[in-house]
C-alpha cells in the first residue's frame, strides 16, 4: 500500500509523464479509501484547469 | 471587442489597453524581470500587428495575443535558461522541500490539521476577480527558481524533458520540482483563498 506521501508524488507527476500500470493500480487502491489524498488529486487538477484559464489571458470574469 | 471581421483590428479600442495591462502581468509573473516582460510584451504588440491578416476572428482577440506572447516568452527563456545554473535549482528546491514533508508523519500519512479539505465549487472561482488575485500572489510567493520550472511547464506547455533538457537538471529532479511548486500553489490557494475544513483519511 502507498503512504499519502507516495500518492501525492504521483499525482504530481500524473501530470508530467504516464504513470506505470502498478503505479495506477496503487494509487487507485489508494484514492478508494483516502478522502485527504481524493482532495489533494482533486485539487491538482483544478489548478491544471487554472493555469490552463490563466495562460489563455481568461482571468476573472469573461470581459471581451 | 471588434474582433468579428477576419484581419481587422481596431488599434484604438480602449480594451487593447487593458489586453496590454493582462499581458504585462502576466509576462512579468514568467520571468519576474520589469524589464524583460515590457520588451516581451512590445515586441508581441508589433507581432500582432505585422500579422493583424492571420487573425481570422475565430478566437478571441484576447486569446490570440496570448498565445503570441507565449511563443516571445517562451523563445526568450530558451535563450535565456542556460545562464540559470543547474545547481542552484538544484539547492533551491531541497531547501524548501522540507516544508512539505513535514505534513506528513514517520509512516508517510498525512498529519491531521494538514489533510488537504474538500474546496467547495473551485469550478466557479474561476469566474471570480478576487481568485485570480490570490491565484497570481500564490505563484509569485514561489520561490524564484521552482516558479520558473513551473511556469515552463503549465504556462509554456514545455514537457519536462525540455525543460531539464533547457536547464540542465535530470528527469526526476524536474518532477520533483514541479511536485513542490503545485503543492505550495495548492496550500497557498487553501489558506488564502479556500479556508479550513478537514478530511478525514
Amino acid at each position: 500500500m502507498l503512504s499519502c506521501k507516495e500518492v501525492n508524488r504521483l499525482c504530481s507527476e500524473e501530470q508530467d509523464r504516464k504513470l506505470s500500470l502498478s503505479e495506477r493500480i496503487n494509487l487507485r487502491m489508494h484514492l478508494a479509501i483516502c478522502k485527504a489524498c481524493t482532495n489533494f488529486r482533486d485539487q491538482m487538477r483544478f489548478l491544471r484547469s487554472a493555469t490552463r484559464r490563466y495562460r489563455e489571458g481568461q482571468r476573472g470574469p469573461a470581459d471581451d | 471587442m471588434n474582433d468579428t471581421a477576419a484581419g481587422r483590428i481596431d488599434w484604438n479600442d480602449p480594451s487593447l489597453a487593458k489586453i496590454r495591462r493582462d499581458m504585462l502581468r502576466f509576462a512579468q509573473l514568467q520571468l519576474r524581470d520589469a524589464g524583460a516582460a515590457e520588451d516581451m510584451v512590445q515586441e508581441a504588440l508589433f507581432s500582432a500587428m505585422k500579422y493583424e491578416a492571420s487573425f481570422a476572428g475565430r478566437s478571441a482577440l484576447k486569446t490570440w495575443m496570448f498565445s503570441i506572447l507565449r511563443n516571445k516568452i517562451v523563445d526568450h527563456i530558451r535563450k535565456s535558461s542556460r545562464e540559470i545554473a543547474g545547481a542552484d535549482l538544484v539547492a533551491g528546491s531541497a531547501e524548501d522541500g522540507d516544508d512539505f514533508d513535514a505534513l506528513f508523519d514517520e509512516r508517510g500519512h498525512w498529519n491531521p490539521e494538514d489533510r488537504p479539505p474538500t474546496w467547495a465549487d473551485p469550478e466557479s472561482s474561476l469566474s471570480q476577480q478576487q481568485f485570480w488575485d490570490v491565484f497570481e500572489a500564490c505563484l509569485d510567493r514561489l520561490p524564484p527558481k521552482t516558479s520558473r520550472v513551473f511556469m515552463m511547464r503549465e504556462f509554456l506547455d514545455l514537457d519536462t524533458d525540455e525543460i531539464c533538457a533547457e536547464l540542465g537538471i535530470s528527469t526526476s529532479n524536474c518532477w520533483v520540482i514541479l511536485h513542490r511548486a503545485r503543492a505550495g500553489l495548492r496550500m497557498c490557494l487553501d489558506r488564502d483563498w479556500f479556508g479550513q475544513e478537514q478530511a478525514p483519511c
